[in-house]
């Protein structure tokens, strides 16, 4: 079991990436990068079985697929403090000749990622095709992927979860961002997502929830996830954050979705996050 | 004009061995592409019978994956399928494989490398009778403007067959495009097929037709009857349209100085567009369109639709007599 403390000591730093590499591109959304920081970096350093070295087809190993790809500085600063890449690479992020594509790419041939994620809703699909191509090959590991909340507007989200209860892709953990904000602001108030659980347990999934900002509770949640993989339905972890979460004037709002902090902002955010592992 | 020096070529040999449907040859082939590679699966989104795929699905039913309606999750499966080193075929009809998810295909497929093949049955007016919803004439065009993607439309039952098994082999998205009504077979079935490699029917002096799908044996029709009027055709099947044989076709107008190209597409984007833009760039010369002249099908019979919209023998004869013309004027 993954020690919480260290775990929580990373998302920190990981925090910290996110906010040094949208202030220095000047772009980007830090807002739901911040909100995921503790989920996937438990679910990278605490959770999956992964190999050394970056295979693109994940054979004998745990692969993740992220669906809501604006999210990016969070994956790219997850997987340089993992070793796919150079940490030093996190400062080229959105800028030309980069392999930090604004949103996840495979074109520059980044180590780490399997397809390329932005336009929402298809993320799900990718990773139902990953869990399937697991079970042809007879690999017991696991897929995991994450959406986030509004993105579950679009359609072809419901096309993937029909499919993966009606064929039983139970080796796929899927986990959603629940936020409850998106660019134009309360899910509620652009197209409300209605009964979440509900709607999941309706079409055929197994439903967990949890605290995505609780550490312990993320490992156990996640824990008990992997174990209901297997029994015949794909698994959904829906999943409470804070937009923004660790930087104060960021907290809740879905105005820091995709807006970068200017020099004052970014160096308040910088004094509300410890290093804790040292800066790229 | 027509001289005794002519090398013998594939046209002499060209005759109708019967009418079968290319979606027949393509469900042939996916059935020998799974046989030779284990990797290959198919994927169809509830139309198994209207593309052919019944036979892989019994042979091989732990590798098909029936996706219900849902075209969309279709295309991203087939991508997460290839990332780990699966090869998909996806099947539906070719409206509902191009233009329904042109997104999907654009970033989880065509921008991130994947190796799959977009099988797409239905094409064009020969569709028939459902009409304009169903008769996509588009898809050539959106497919090859994407970067990495082959396009591939097949003449006859035996090259799709033959196309089928050959995508098997080629690493990177594809785009097959075919048919449903029964079209006569001509091509040997012993022909080998290579992308990109445009196969040459006859051998000609006065004109280049480009041909491509459903068109061809059209073209072929025309050149045998245009040589009764003593114009010689130089006669050649563009079966890939991306990557385009740039090299085949400016060798023939090198010698013919005028070219026509036939296809069951719009007359934007399609092969005739991709022509043009080889011609400016390396040798300007006139050029006819046999194509739908940018407008919706509608319902009818195959015959009824292709005399309707232009895409006869008559046609591609009037084109030529045209287009050599234009160059004798020029």
């Amino acid at each position: 079991m993954a020690d919480p403390t260290s775990l929580v000591r990373t998302a920190t730093q990981v925090r910290r990436d996110i906010i040094r590499m949208v202030a220095q591109a000047k772009s980007g959304h830090p807002g739901g990068s911040l909100g995921c920081a503790d989920f996937l970096t438990a679910l990278y350093l605490g959770v999956m079985e992964r190999k050394p070295g970056f295979h693109m087809d994940g054979r004998d190993e745990d692969v993740f697929f992220l669906s809501n790809g604006h999210i990016s500085p969070l994956w790219y600063s997850i997987l340089a403090r993992c070793g796919y890449f150079p940490l030093s690479e996190l400062g080229t992020f959105r800028q030309i000749n980069s392999r930090l594509q604004g949103h996840p790419a495979t074109h520059e041939g980044l180590p780490g990622i399997r397809v390329a994620s932005g336009s929402l809703g298809q993320g799900l699909s990718v990773a139902i095709g990953a869990a399937l191509a697991k079970k042809l090959n007879g690999d017991p590991h696991l897929v995991y992927c994450l959406t986030g909340d509004g993105e579950l507007q679009e359609g072809q989200i419901w096309e993937a979860a029909m499919f993966a209860a009606h064929h039983r892709v139970d080796n796929l953990l899927v986990t959603v961002d629940w936020n409850g904000q998106q660019i134009d602001g309360a899910n509620e108030d652009v197209i409300s997502l209605g009964d979440l659980p509900a709607k999941w347990r309706a079409f055929g999934w197994e439903v967990l929830s949890m605290d995505g900002h609780d550490m312990p509770q993320i490992l156990d949640t996640l824990g008990d996830a992997r174990r209901r993989c297997g029994q015949g339905k794909p698994v959904v972890i829906l999943m409470k954050t804070e937009m923004g979460k660790g930087v104060d004037f960021m907290e809740g709002s879905h105005k820091w979705h995709g807006v970068a902090p200017n020099a004052e902002q970014t160096a308040s955010a910088l004094a509300q996050l410890e290093e804790t592992l040292g800066d790229y | 004009m027509e001289t005794a020096s002519l090398k013998t070529d594939l046209f002499d040999r060209l005759e109708v061995m019967g009418k079968k449907a290319t979606r027949d040859g393509f469900g042939a082939g996916l059935l020998e592409a799974g046989t030779r590679h284990a990797d290959v699966v198919a994927l169809c989104a509830d139309l198994t019978g209207s593309l052919k795929m019944d036979d892989f699905q019994a042979r091989f039913p732990d590798r098909f994956f029936q996706v219900g309606i849902a075209e969309a999750n279709m295309m991203g499966i087939a991508a997460g399928l290839a990332t780990s080193g699966k090869i998909p075929y996806t099947g539906t009809f070719a409206n509902f494989s191009t233009g329904r998810v042109y997104d999907q295909i654009r970033q989880s497929i065509a921008y991130s490398h994947k190796n799959v093949k977009i099988c797409a049955s239905h094409a064009g007016l020969t569709l028939g009778e459902d009409g304009a919803t169903h008769q996509i004439l588009e898809d050539i065009g959106m497919m090859k403007m994407l970067p990495g993607m082959t396009v591939i439309n097949p003449c006859d039952y035996n090259q799709t067959r033959a196309a089928t098994m050959a995508i098997a082999d080629h690493s990177g998205p594809v785009y097959l495009r075919f048919g449903r009504p029964n079209w006569p077979v001509f091509i040997p079935e012993d022909q080998p097929f290579r992308i990109g490699k445009a196969l040459p029917l006859r051998y000609g002096s006065d004109v280049t037709v480009l041909a491509t799908g459903h068109l061809v044996w059209l073209a072929v029709e025309a050149a045998r009857a245009l040589a009764a009027e003593g114009i010689s055709c130089d006669l050649i099947n563009i079966h890939t349209i991306k990557p385009l044989d740039e090299e085949a076709i400016i060798g023939s107008v090198r010698r013919t100085g005028c070219v026509v190209t036939c296809e069951e597409h719009n007359r934007i984007g399609g092969l005739g567009d991709s022509v043009a833009q080889c011609l400016a760039r390396h040798w300007p010369c006139p050029q006819e369109y046999v194509a739908v002249d940018d407008r919706f099908g509608e319902s009818g019979k195959p015959e009824e639709l292709l005399e309707k919209y232009g895409l006869t023998t008559p046609a591609i004869m009037a084109a030529v007599r045209k287009a050599v013309a234009r160059r004798t004027k020029s």
